[in-house]
């Protein structure tokens, strides 16, 4: 075995850099997982009746599913009791000004930029801290434009209708367990609402932390995009290093309708865990999107650095006619982390296309599946699909595998399949410090160049942040 | 003089395989080195060993260049102490820009020697006056690294990298492996306008004819991981002629 490759089996861990935690003056529910959780999470948030059936008849439902096992990931069994399921900083906020010094102070590490400079940047902000959203700017000159991008709260006391006419219409409340967990206990999220021909002028973001010890963090975020509408969303996540496991289990929804363009982007640094795998967060995500609409488009960005294991798969039902769903993934996994992500595409209406561009990193001892169900239906004539899964593999204690599944009922459709696994190579290594380069800039560029495919569908101030957060993750793994 | 390379009864192996057998080599600045042999003589294994790669075990001997120890430092120190290795088969990275890829190594050249990095149009204004010498497409800028490059396209891509580095000691691995005649020609002349006394070669090659167009000092004939013989330019024409076996068949010969 050559030094390069004994290197990289020297798995140091690299630093984390949001692993810090916040003194925040918190009101925090006892552990614990009842009727009465949920009936008390929808009290404290002051909820119409509606809203708590339907927590109640999802947290029903949730009691007569199982954990699902078909993914491959392997974990200590979870005990839902022993989560606290609700838990927010203390004041209420009126504006920026009267927020907890501590919490800006966290916002500043974050580097979310919650303050007025950001201006400049466009980017409007929701920030869930464990459950509840903090503050969110933006939203006068959004408002200008008929533009509701607010807490899920919120949008639950102001904007009923919608939510009611929303809110588990494209994952339903029972949809799986993870996502009926959610919806039995979720304290916030946000809600977003773009009228007809209207294109939202800024990247609207959200920025997920989870804070407190002990806690789990189910948070919902529901996107409406109206006829011939546009809006390009980031997520962004971060959590302290703890040497317990979090639980974190989100659903998004996604409602595009005629002619509209949803551009969804994550940057997913949850807390991995340690070297060794201990701590970091379980990361059980329901993330899906219906092009209800003709020529409707649904595209989801991911990449996938943190976590202890992430298990999510970014979907799109495609059923207006003629319309798009894209998924295009990196997914990076070192030391023993475990990724099972990938998606789903299902064309019921004519036409549809879907592209999935999925790359996966393994390092260290890691884990790392795509796991993807392209769908054509029988009414589907003229669908497409193109779906290109790649593996590198860093070293040899890593593994990488592919779960494509195909179910045509059309004969009238075109699927494409592409797979390849490549270690990394030992020749383009050498090349490139050949020329001078250092190992750790070698690998930097190689994997860059593997992923661009997937940055570029970042937008620009994403995809240098990405890139840095790919060579951090990287870090150590070789050399 | 200090000689710029000096390689003192050099013994590698390969997972376990012997493949030199005791090299000794002197190269001063300046001078031309072609490295000629049959297959399997360990021509391009001396090249990588200068270059540092990992698969190769040093079982004994030493390799001086300007005097330090040139075993004991890492590929990339070496690369940036002056050592370049024209690939016999330029290795394809995909996604990584040709023009990126120059960028950061010309980068990585000047901030080893304490020189500011360049801007953007500086080094686009210095890659093309280099591309234009050796008769290469820009185009061949924006597409990935080797990826998709014709035989030709990556040699001069070699060459040029090369020209852009300005190496001390510069060893082409049979860098006219699969080049036509014009391809041949325009690379031996990329290298021809290199030569200078702060520089020294080691030309790699099976076959006579690019020693028709790069005029070597000196010819080594290397056959089982020695050197049997050394030369001036007439006797890489002999070998021409009269093929490697009077060679082998022990007729040593020094200059």
């Amino acid at each position: 075995m050559s030094d390069s490759m004994q290197t990289l089996e020297v798995h140091n861990q690299s630093e984390y850099k949001y692993g810090w935690s916040t003194e925040l003056d918190m009101d925090t529910f006892p552990k614990g997982l009842s009727e009465e959780t949920v009936r008390a999470i929808s009290a404290r948030k002051k909820e119409p009746e509606w809203l708590l059936e339907w927590r109640l008849d999802a947290y029903r439902h949730w009691l007569t599913l199982r954990e699902p096992t078909w993914a491959n990931i392997h974990y200590p069994v979870i005990n839902y009791q022993d989560i606290i399921y609700f838990a927010a900083p203390k004041k209420k906020l009126g504006s920026l000004d009267e927020a907890d010094p501590e919490l800006l102070k966290m916002f500043d590490k974050l580097g979310v930029p919650l303050e007025e400079r950001k201006v400049l940047a466009g980017v409007a902000v929701d920030a869930v801290i464990d459950s509840v959203s903090v503050t969110t700017t933006f939203k006068k000159e959004l408002g200008e434009l008929g533009i509701i991008f607010c807490s899920f709260s919120e949008a639950v006391n102001e904007h009923p209708y919608l939510v009611r006419k929303y809110l588990g219409s494209v994952v339903p409340s029972g949809d799986n367990f993870f996502a009926a967990l959610n919806s039995a206990v979720f304290s916030d999220g946000s809600f977003c609402y773009i009228p007809p021909g209207v294109r939202c002028p800024m990247e609207l973001s959200t920025y997920f932390r989870i804070n407190a010890a002990n806690t789990g963090q189910f948070e919902r975020t529901l996107i409406v995009a109206d006829k011939g509408s546009y809006v390009s969303y980031l997520e962004g996540c971060t959590a302290p290093m703890r040497d317990e496991n979090q639980l974190h289990a989100a659903v998004v929804e996604i409602v595009a309708m005629d002619e509209a363009f949803v551009k969804y982007s994550t940057v997913q640094n949850w807390y991995p865990g340690d070297k060794n795998g201990k701590g970091g967060i379980y990361n059980f995500v329901t993330k899906r999107g219906i092009c209800a609409g003709f020529r409707s488009k649904i595209s989801w960005t991911q990449v996938e650095t943190g976590s202890a294991i992430t298990w999510k798969y970014p979907s799109c039902i495609l059923k207006g006619d003629e319309s798009v769903g894209e998924f295009y993934s990196v997914a990076v996994t070192n030391n023993y982390q475990q990724a099972d992500t990938g998606t789903k595409m299902i064309h019921i209406g004519k036409n549809t296309k879907s592209t999935i561009i999925s790359k996966g990193i393994s390092a260290g001892y890691s884990n790392n599946s795509y796991r993807g169900l392209v769908k054509i239906g029988k009414r589907a004539d003229g669908a497409q699909n193109f779906s290109q899964c790649d593996s590198l593999l860093m070293g040899d204690k890593c593994g990488a595998h592919t779960f494509p599944y195909l179910e045509v009922d059309n004969p009238g459709a075109r699927v494409e399949h592409e797979a390849t696994t490549s270690k990394i190579g030992e020749d383009q290594l050498f090349y490139c410090k050949q020329r001078g380069l250092s190992e750790e800039d070698a690998i930097n560029m190689i994997v860059n160049g593997y992923c661009k495919e997937v940055f570029k569908e970042l937008p620009m101030e994403f995809a240098v942040e990405a890139q840095k957060l790919l060579a951090i993750s990287l870090e150590g793994s070789v050399g | 003089m200090k000689p710029l390379l000096k390689i003192t009864d050099l013994h590698v192996s390969i997972e376990g395989k012997k493949i030199l057998n005791g090299i000794n080599l002197t190269i001063n600045s300046g001078e031309v080195h072609a490295i000629m042999g049959p297959n399997g003589s360990g021509k391009s294994t001396l090249g990588n060993v200068l270059a540092g790669r990992e698969e190769y075990t040093i079982e004994s001997g030493s390799i001086e260049f300007e005097g330090e120890d040139l075993l004991s430092m890492d590929i990339d120190q070496r690369a940036l102490s002056g050592i370049f290795l024209a690939f016999q088969y330029p290795v394809e990275i995909p996604g990584v820009s040709n023009s990126n890829f120059l960028k950061s190594i010309i980068n990585a050249k000047r901030v080893f020697q304490g020189l500011p990095e360049l801007n953007a149009l500086e080094m686009l204004k210095y890659i093309r006056s280099k591309m234009i010498a050796i008769e290469m497409d820009e185009n061949l800028l924006k597409r990935s690294l080797n990826d998709g490059f014709s035989g030709g396209e990556k040699k001069r891509n070699e060459i040029l990298q090369m020209t852009l580095l300005e190496p001390k000691m510069a060893i082409l691995d049979e860098t006219d492996s699969g080049l036509d005649i014009d391809a041949l020609r325009i690379v031996a002349e990329g290298v021809n306008q290199l030569r200078s006394p702060a520089r020294s070669f080691i030309v790699v090659t099976h076959y006579q004819r690019l020693l028709n167009y790069i005029i070597p000092d000196f010819v080594h004939v290397l056959s089982n991981g020695r050197i049997l013989a050394t030369g001036d330019k007439t006797l890489a024409e002999k070998l021409e002629d009269q093929g490697y076996d009077w060679i082998r068949e022990g007729n040593s010969v020094t200059p």
